[in-house]
């Protein structure tokens, strides 16, 4: 018997939903079957916390007097974007702070950047803004230096162009000489050790594959506050192999996500140093899936040794697009703490957090029992795999020189 | 007499240099190892205590740090920052004496401070920077 968000949202206002995280629901329909599940269960949460690149933050910071229109900015000695109107800006999660060494001394050691610019903020930090201008009749002001708190600010919001990755490589490294410092952690050389990078059977997207419930203006966890999906994410790639059960063998859909930094706490969207790469944000989703019918309850009831992720070389097979995948390994063997490669054990390590996705998943429950967090049902549905968008890579062309 | 307390790190191809032996023998040192953790895939940690005269020591340690080891006194602790740690898992395979491990059922990441040599190697690694070395 199907079921409609509206039925689902009745039973949230009335204290009756059902809801199970990620976890639970692989019991429940191993117990109870697709369909008996399906009646059974009306929401399954699902949660993911791992560095997600493609993050960053838009602030306004209000008026001065005399005004000023941004030239340049810094928050915090991180330059940010101000090539927006006159007062706003957006700080990305990526941006390494001024005048640091990076690769200088390889690896470097990226202490600061714009993640950690975004969480202080969050944590309610004072945060120093510096501007320059060039000055205009209307916005005259050309220096600011000041200290700004996001209690002050206008607007300070979450806007994330690409998070949620559904599936991700595991990486490891072949060379026989040099580790290597890469976004996914310090990688051994000779198969030392292998970084992946999921919350498997608990990520929002591996629990639903083709997109069924998670689209456009899906309201969802987003740092510990209430964001939403506003489009599909960058290098959202449907069309990817997928496995019978409808999940990625490898990395697929993505989310771009909305939400407002004066509701999240600083425990769920935390600046992040990566050896010899850079800066990033850890940010902590979780979506809240809708049991519309007995496919559903199968889609939420995937476990991580059905699910599988591509082991990719980092020394040479990623950076220069190189060969396939040297294999596949499956997440219960990924948490395992080893995978077999090339008859040798290697040991794995993780840059997503399982603890505090599964304490997301935890939290949406509780918010949805509790009557705080309703379902929504997409605007418009993301590209899937029937979508034929196709992932493209660069195809560069020559410039030629101008003739004068 | 003096003594200190260093960490020997040997790349792969020399865990089978009688390093230890070598400074007792040539070197007129009394040793006794700590903690060692060698393995034939990786590379190779040892925490050693050493006694002899300053000269032999210096000596000694000078020849080893010839050898290719990376000699580094133990002097200061590394400690975790709780509300740092997101239990994300970056730290466990560089930790070489699995002082950083993960419990199976939870997936969480602790740390036993006890089989800690101070290697330092999670500091730059651990991407919250939870892991700090303390003086």
């Amino acid at each position: 018997m199907a079921k409609t968000y509206q039925e689902i949202n009745e039973k949230i206002r009335r204290g009756e939903v059902v809801v199970v995280t990620a976890e639970e629901m692989i019991d429940v329909v191993e117990e109870d079957g697709p369909a008996g599940a399906a009646e059974k269960v009306d929401v399954v949460t699902t949660g993911t916390f791992g560095p997600m690149c493609s993050s960053g933050a838009v602030l306004n910071f209000g008026h001065s007097t005399p005004r000023i229109k941004v030239t340049q900015a810094w928050l915090n000695d991180v330059p940010a974007y101000g090539g927006l109107a006159a007062v706003d800006l957006y700080v990305g999660a990526t941006e390494v702070v001024e005048g640091d060494p990076l690769n200088a001394q390889h690896p470097g050691e990226f202490h600061y950047g714009g993640g950690h610019v975004i969480q202080e903020l969050i944590a309610g930090k004072d945060v120093r803004l510096r501007v320059v201008a060039y000055g205009t009749d209307c916005y005259p002001r050309k220096e600011l230096d000041t200290w700004i708190n996001i209690a002050d600010l206008n607007e300070c919001t979450l806007l994330n162009p690409r998070n949620c990755y559904q599936n991700y490589n595991v990486a490891v490294n072949v060379s026989r000489d040099r580790d290597i410092y890469t976004y996914m952690g310090v990688l051994k050389q000779e198969l030392g050790n292998a970084n992946y990078c999921s919350a498997g059977q608990l990520s929002p997207l591996m629990n639903d594959p083709y997109y069924r419930t998670i689209g456009i203006g899906t309201r969802i966890f987003l740092g510990g506050a209430q964001g939403y999906v506003f489009w599909p994410g960058t290098q959202h790639d449907p069309t990817v192999a997928r496995a019978e059960n409808g999940v990625p063998k490898g990395g697929a859909g993505t989310l771009s996500v909305v939400g407002d930094m004066k509701q999240m706490d600083a425990k769920w969207v935390v600046g992040v140093s990566m050896y010899g790469y850079g800066v990033s944000l850890t940010v902590g989703v979780g979506a809240a899936i809708p049991i519309l019918d007995e496919e559903m309850a199968l889609y939420t009831a995937v476990k991580d040794e059905d699910i599988v992720a591509p082991i990719v070389d980092y020394s040479r097979g990623y950076p220069y697009n190189e060969g396939g995948p040297l294999g596949y390994a499956n997440y219960k063997q990924l948490r395992s703490g080893s995978i077999e490669l090339d008859g040798k054990q290697v040991p794995t390590g993780s840059l997503s957090s399982y603890p505090r996705a599964r304490e997301i998943a935890a939290i949406l429950k509780d918010w949805i029992q509790r009557g705080e967090f309703y379902l929504t049902e997409p605007v418009q549905l993301l590209p899937s795999a029937d979508s034929g968008r196709a992932f493209k890579a660069l195809r560069e062309r020559p410039v030629q020189p101008e003739v004068v | 007499m003096a003594s200190r307390r260093v960490v020997f790190r040997y790349p792969r191809h020399l865990i089978d240099v009688p390093v230890v032996s070598h400074l007792a023998r040539n070197y007129d040192l009394e040793f006794n190892i700590l903690r060692a953790n060698i393995t034939p895939q990786s590379e190779g940690v040892m925490v050693v205590g050493l006694e002899g005269s300053e000269e032999n020591l210096r000596q000694g340690l000078a020849w080893a740090r010839d050898q290719g080891v990376a000699v580094q006194p133990l002097e200061r602790d590394v400690v975790r920052d709780e509300d740092k740690c997101t239990h994300c898992g970056a730290c466990i395979t560089i930790c070489p004496t699995q002082a950083l491990y993960r419990i199976a059922e939870t997936q969480e990441v602790l740390f036993d401070s006890d089989r800690c040599i101070a290697c330092e190697l999670c500091v730059p690694a651990c991407p919250p920077r939870a892991m700090q070395v303390k003086f």
